[in-house]
C-alpha cells in the first residue's frame, strides 16, 4: 500500500481515496497538511536545540535523536483522534508523536535538564513521561513492556464501552521480547482497540535486523497473532498516516488489533555518545541525501501548491517557540532533594527521611549535578 | 452467621468487592468457566459475565501489565497467578513498571496480583514457592500474607480499594484447612497493621502466613512443658511493615524470634532483625534467633519438605535457646 512522493499530493491522491477509503492522505485539509509539517519540523529543530544544550552539558544524561524518523511518529499519531480520548505510547524516536498529542517543548526541555517542573518533577529522563488527559502514556526502557499496558488500557475502552483507541510504538528490538509477544497475543485475543506500530529502522542499538529475528518481514509476524497488518514507507508522512488510519479505524469499528509496519532509517546512534562504527559506509549519507522525510515532504507540498515562503514562516515560529522555552526551561529550578521522597504510594504519601539524611538538604549542594549519567554517556 | 475457609473468604471479598465496585475486574488463567486451579474464582463469571471475570492466555507478563493500564484507566483489576511460582514470569513488569508507575510519571497503579503461595503440599520447587522476599526489595510495592480466613478477606477487600499495587499471598496449606466465622458488615482489615495472635510475656515469635500456626502450636508446648509465656505477632502485612508493632512486643519480652517458611538468606527475617536492631536494641536480652526453611529448592517428597520446612518442634528449641538467655 505504499506510495511514492509523487502520488502524495493535492491531486493525484485520488486513486487512494478509493483503495484506502475516505481518510486517505486526500482527505487531508490544507491546513492539517502543513500541521503535518509543522510538527516534523518541530520534532527535528526541537532535537537540534537538545543537541546544542547536550554539548553545553545543560543537557543531563544520553539525548535520543529521533533523525530521519520524523515522519513515521508524526504521521501515525496524527491518525489518532484526539478529541475522541485517544492514547498513545511511545517508544524513544517518538518524540514527533507526543508533540501531535500536544506535548509541549519546555517539558521535553525541562525532562532533558533534568528540572523540578520538569513532568516527572526530575524523577525520570528524557521523553519517559505522559499526560493521561492529553493522551499520552510515558514508556519504560524495559522494551516491549508497553504492549500490554496498552493492551490494558485498551481493554478497558472495551469493557467501558469507550469510542476510544490506544496506538502503541515498538521498535524492532523490541518484537524480540517476551513482553511484545504476550500483550500482542492478549490485545489480540481480547480484540481490543490497538493499533501496534512497529518502527522498523534498522538497528536496536548496533544490532542489524537480521540479528533480531529470522522473519523476512516484521509485518508477518501479524499471521501468528491472527491480526491484520499494514505496511507503509515511514519516510513519507502521508503513506504512514494512511497506513496507521486504516488501522485506527479498524480497532474503533471492533476489528481489533492491527500491527503496522513502518520502514524508517535511524540515522543517528542509539543515543548521542554512539559513533556508529557499525553502519556500513556510506549507508548513512545515502538516507540523507535521497530519503530524508522532511525533504521529500517538503517537495510534496510544493508540488500541491504551498509556497516556500509558508514553511519558512513555520519555521520561523517554531525557532521563536523553542528559543522561548529554552529560555524558560534554562531559568527552571532544579529539585528539592527531599521531593525524591514524595509520593512512591498513595499512603504514606511521604517516606520518611533516613536517620542520617534528617535535617539535610541533600549530599550534594542543590546546583551540583554529575556531568553525566549511567550507561548512556559511558 | 457460618463457618467459611480460608479460600472461601477470598472468594467471599471478591464477590462482594465485584458487587461494590463495577471498575473490580478479575483477570487470570483458567479463572472463570472453570474457577481457578483452586475454585478460588468458582462462581464468579457466572455471576459477572466473561467481560469481568477474564481467562487468559498463559501470559504473566500481559495479565500484570494489562492490569497496570486498565488500572491507570480508573479500573481495579485483580491478577490472578494460578501458582505464586509463576509471577516471577512478570517480575520485570511489577518492579519495573507497575511499582515505579506513581512515583516517576505519576500514574495510578491500583490493582492486586494474587495467588496461591507456600508449602507443606508436597507441590514440589515449582508449586510451593513463597516469594515475598524477592519484592520486598521493590520500594512502591505493597504485601501482604494472611493466615486466618477473617484478615484473608479484609485484605482482600483492603487491597481491592488500596491506590496501589498489592501483591496478595494467599497460603494454599490454609485454603481448606481452616474456617472460622466473618466479622458482621464490610469488613476490611488495614494493609500495614500486624495482630497479636497470642499473648505472651517471656518471648516474642514475630511471623505471618502458615508458621502462625506452627509457633501457635509451639507456644502451646512451651506453655504446658516449659512453663513460658510466649508471644506471637501475626505481621499480615510485609509492606508496609508494623514497625510499631514489633519495637512493643521486643521491648515487652526482650527475646525475639523470627519464623518464616521461606529461605534463610536473604528473607524477610534479616530485615525484620535489622529492624528490631535500629528500635529496640537496647531492650534485647538474647540475639535475635531466626527459625526459617534452609536455603535449597523447596524439595518434592515428604520427608524431604518435612526436613526442609520450618516445624513446631524447631520453633520449640529455638525458644528454649533464647528463654536460657
Amino acid at each position: 500500500m505504499t506510495k511514492t512522493t509523487d502520488q502524495i499530493g493535492a491531486d493525484n491522491g485520488e486513486a487512494a481515496v478509493t483503495t484506502a477509503g475516505r481518510e486517505s492522505g486526500a482527505a487531508l485539509t490544507r491546513d492539517q497538511k502543513l500541521e503535518l509539517y509543522y510538527y516534523m519540523r518541530l520534532t527535528r529543530s526541537l532535537e537540534e536545540r537538545l543537541v546544542n544544550l547536550y554539548r553545553q552539558t545543560k543537557v543531563v544524561g544520553g539525548l535520543f535523536r529521533s533523525l530521519g524518523q520524523e515522519a513515521d511518529a508524526v504521521g501515525s499519531a496524527y491518525a489518532l483522534d484526539r478529541g475522541k480520548g485517544d492514547i498513545l505510547s511511545p517508544l524513544i524516536r517518538n518524540l514527533g508523536s507526543m508533540l501531535v498529542q500536544g506535548a509541549l517543548p519546555l517539558e521535553i526541555l525541562r525532562q532533558y535538564m533534568a528540572k523540578g517542573d520538569s513532568p516527572t518533577r526530575g524523577r525520570e529522563l528524557n521523553i519517559h513521561y505522559g499526560d493521561l488527559v492529553r493522551g499520552f502514556i510515558g514508556q519504560i526502557s524495559q522494551l516491549g513492556d508497553m504492549v500490554p499496558v496498552m493492551a490494558g488500557v485498551t481493554l478497558s475502552f472495551k469493557m467501558r464501552g469507550e469510542d476510544r483507541v490506544g496506538l502503541v510504538y515498538v521498535g524492532d528490538g523490541a518484537t524480540s521480547t517476551g513482553a511484545f509477544h504476550e500483550g500482542i497475543n492478549f490485545a489480540a485475543v481480547q480484540r481490543c482497540p490497538l493499533v501496534v506500530v512497529v518502527e522498523n529502522n534498522g538497528y536496536a542499538y548496533s544490532t542489524p535486523l537480521s540479528k533480531q529475528t529470522a522473519a523476512r518481514e516484521l509485518k508477518d509476524k501479524a499471521i501468528g497473532y491472527g491480526i491484520a497488518a499494514e505496511t507503509a514507507d515511514g519516510n513519507d508522512v502521508i503513506a504512514t498516516y494512511e497506513a496507521t488510519k486504516r488501522a485506527v479505524n479498524r480497532a474503533r469499528s471492533g476489528g481489533g488489533v492491527t500491527l503496522v509496519e513502518l520502514h524508517t532509517y535511524r540515522r543517528k546512534g542509539h543515543a548521542e555518545h554512539d559513533n556508529q562504527s557499525y553502519v556500513p559506509a556510506g549507508e548513512i549519507d545515502r538516507w540523507e541525501s535521497s530519503n530524508d522525510p522532511i525533504d521529500r515532504y517538503i517537495k510534496v507540498l510544493i508540488t500541491a501548491g504551498v509556497d516556500a515562503s509558508e514553511l519558512a514562516a513555520i519555521d520561523a515560529r517554531i525557532t521563536e517557540e523553542i528559543d522561548r522555552a529554552t529560555d524558560e526551561a534554562d531559568a527552571s529550578p532544579m529539585p528539592e532533594p527531599t521531593d525524591a521522597l514524595v509520593g512512591i504510594y498513595a499512603d504514606p504519601p511521604v517516606e520518611q527521611p533516613l536517620w542520617f539524611r534528617e535535617g539535610v538538604r541533600a549530599a550534594v549542594e542543590v546546583n551540583e549535578r554529575p556531568a553525566s549519567w549511567g550507561t548512556h554517556d559511558g | 452467621m457460618a463457618e467459611i475457609t480460608y479460600l472461601e473468604a477470598i472468594r467471599e471479598a471478591l464477590f462482594e468487592e465485584m458487587e461494590r465496585d463495577p471498575n473490580v475486574f478479575c483477570l487470570g488463567e483458567d479463572i472463570g468457566a472453570y474457577g481457578g486451579a483452586f475454585k478460588v474464582t468458582e462462581g464468579l463469571q457466572a455471576r459477572f459475565g466473561e467481560s469481568r471475570v477474564i481467562d487468559t492466555p498463559i501470559s504473566e507478563i500481559a495479565i500484570i501489565g494489562a492490569a497496570a493500564g486498565a488500572a491507570h484507566m480508573g479500573m481495579r483489576p485483580v491478577c490472578e497467578m494460578q501458582f505464586i511460582d509463576f509471577i516471577s514470569c512478570g517480575y520485570d513488569m511489577l518492579t519495573n513498571y507497575v511499582a515505579t508507575a506513581r512515583y516517576r510519571a505519576m500514574l495510578p497503579c491500583p490493582m492486586v496480583v494474587r495467588g496461591p503461595s507456600g508449602g507443606y503440599v508436597r507441590g514440589g520447587p515449582f508449586h510451593s514457592q513463597n516469594p515475598e522476599a524477592a519484592f520486598l526489595h521493590t520500594p512502591g510495592l505493597k504485601m501482604v500474607y494472611p493466615s486466618t480466613a477473617a484478615d484473608a478477606k479484609g485484605l482482600m477487600k483492603a487491597a481491592i480499594r488500596d491506590e496501589d499495587c498489592v501483591l496478595f499471598f494467599e497460603h494454599k496449606y490454609l485454603y481448606r484447612r481452616i474456617k472460622e466465622e466473618m466479622p458482621s458488615g464490610d469488613h476490611v482489615t488495614p494493609i500495614g497493621k500486624a495482630r497479636i495472635a497470642r499473648e505472651g510475656n517471656d518471648v516474642s515469635i514475630i511471623t505471618y502466613a502458615a508458621t502462625v500456626w506452627k509457633s501457635l502450636e509451639a507456644a502451646e508446648q512451651l506453655e504446658r512443658e516449659d512453663g513460658l509465656s510466649v508471644e506471637v505477632v501475626d505481621l499480615r502485612s510485609l509492606a508496609p511493615m508494623d514497625d510499631a508493632a514489633i519495637a512493643a512486643t521486643v521491648r515487652k519480652t526482650n527475646r525475639a524470634l523470627i519464623v518464616h517458611e521461606d529461605t534463610r538468606t536473604g528473607g524477610v527475617a534479616g530485615e525484620i532483625t535489622s529492624r528490631i536492631n535500629e528500635l529496640a536494641f537496647e531492650w534485647l536480652d538474647a540475639p535475635i534467633l531466626r527459625v526459617t526453611a534452609a536455603d535449597v529448592p523447596l524439595p518434592y517428597s515428604p520427608p524431604l519438605e518435612d526436613y526442609v520446612l520450618p516445624q513446631a518442634a524447631d520453633i520449640v528449641k529455638a525458644v528454649r535457646r533464647l528463654a536460657a538467655y
